[in-house]
């Protein structure tokens, strides 16, 4: 599935653009990309290294584990093959946190973190878990409580009430988070 | 208010993590840089996925192919309340998260802070989260290729929370 979206999207948007005379921009827009996502990836090493230090630190001090002692009862109700109290509980719980509160940078190294301790559990470690597609469903779905960088922008262009979009937006995440859900389960269950 | 919230939840945790570690006897930067030492190699593990996603998408943007998409899918929008200005938004924010924020800027500067489209798109900005590359940095870190049913999850999601976001915003106004 993913692989045929990479097709598309690349061969797709090369023939487009070669059809419609702009190839000179897709050849353009190949190395600019590569260099997107070069920026981007080194963009997150110092916000990873930083945080996997920390986390390092939190797990040899038990707060771990302890996030996922409390947590489990909840928690394992959305990953019913994660046993109770396992590593992956307290990361997935820092991880849900971190989004919510809106710390994308602090959210990114403990999801990171939790797909890690879900893959020893991989059986096939080139194939995804339902697990981990649950946790990258509650990940693409993003729940997000203060949309910071949005209000942000809107003070900048003087917005009356730059707020007001608060609302809107803890409705509509709720909506994809619980739709990311329950297709997910309905996924899992389909799935060979 | 909710400001000065968010300002302190990271200063506390860092010193949370802290005080815990010493109390419980850890050896406070032989941990940090142990656990700081694999940044690198997650950083140099994901980096081939999310080059290859940026690529694709940057040519299917640059080809004018993404254009002639929002112009395909607008008609059969339209009839759903949601209006044209905002359906580039909905396909750039699943794609690219920078992408979607420039566009929001651009609808926010053209029309004003407060106006509807504005408001939505800020709203979906707000709402969803880039699925291709949530997948690429998260499957492409711990070396998974076969995603399964990740992918159209998290699309199918994407959508719903687009809809949901333009009709949010027609409710709450």
């Amino acid at each position: 599935m993913l692989h045929i979206l990479w097709f598309l999207l690349l061969a797709g948007g090369v023939v487009y653009g070669a059809v419609h005379g702009r190839i000179d921009e897709v050849t353009q827009a190949v190395f600019s990309g590569a260099q997107s996502g070069v920026m981007i990836c080194f963009g997150l090493l110092s916000v990873l290294v930083f945080w996997l230090g920390m986390m390092r630190i939190a797990q040899e001090g038990g707060i771990v584990r302890a996030l996922a002692r409390v947590c489990s009862p909840l928690v394992c109700r959305l990953f019913p093959s994660v046993p109770r109290g396992d590593p992956a509980i307290g990361y997935i719980v820092t991880n849900v946190c971190a989004n919510v509160l809106g710390l994308g940078n602090a959210a990114t190294p403990a999801g990171m973190k939790a797909m890690e301790e879900l893959q020893k559990r991989n059986r096939s470690p080139n194939e995804a878990t339902p697990a981990m597609c649950t946790l990258l469903a509650i990940n693409t779905a993003s729940l997000t409580l203060i949309p910071t960088t949005m209000i942000g922008l809107r003070m900048q262009a003087g917005s009356q009430s730059p707020t007001d979009i608060i609302v809107p937006t803890i409705v509509a995440t709720a909506c994809s988070l619980l739709f990311a859900l329950l297709i997910d389960r309905w996924a899992q269950k389909s799935a060979p | 208010m909710i400001g000065t919230i968010t300002a302190f939840v990271i200063p506390v945790w860092i010193v949370l993590i802290l005080c815990v570690g010493l109390m419980r006897n850890v050896p406070l930067v032989t941990s940090f840089v142990a656990g700081a030492q694999e940044g690198f190699g997650l950083t140099v593990r994901m980096l081939p996925h999310v080059v290859a996603m940026m690529v694709a998408i940057a040519v299917f943007r640059a080809s004018g192919a993404l254009d002639a998409l929002v112009g395909i899918a607008a008609p059969w929008l339209d009839p759903m309340g949601i209006p044209a200005q905002v359906v580039p938004m909905g396909l750039l924010r699943t794609m690219t998260g920078a992408g979607s924020i420039a566009y929001a800027g651009d609808v926010i500067a053209q029309y004003g802070p407060d106006a509807l489209w504005s408001r939505m798109v800020a709203t979906i900005q707000g709402s969803t989260d880039t699925t291709l590359y949530v997948i690429a940095v998260y499957f492409g870190a711990i070396g998974v290729t076969k995603t399964r049913y990740a992918l159209p999850v998290g699309l199918a999601a994407d959508a719903v929370g687009f809809v949901a976001a333009v009709w949010a915003c027609r409710v709450f106004s």
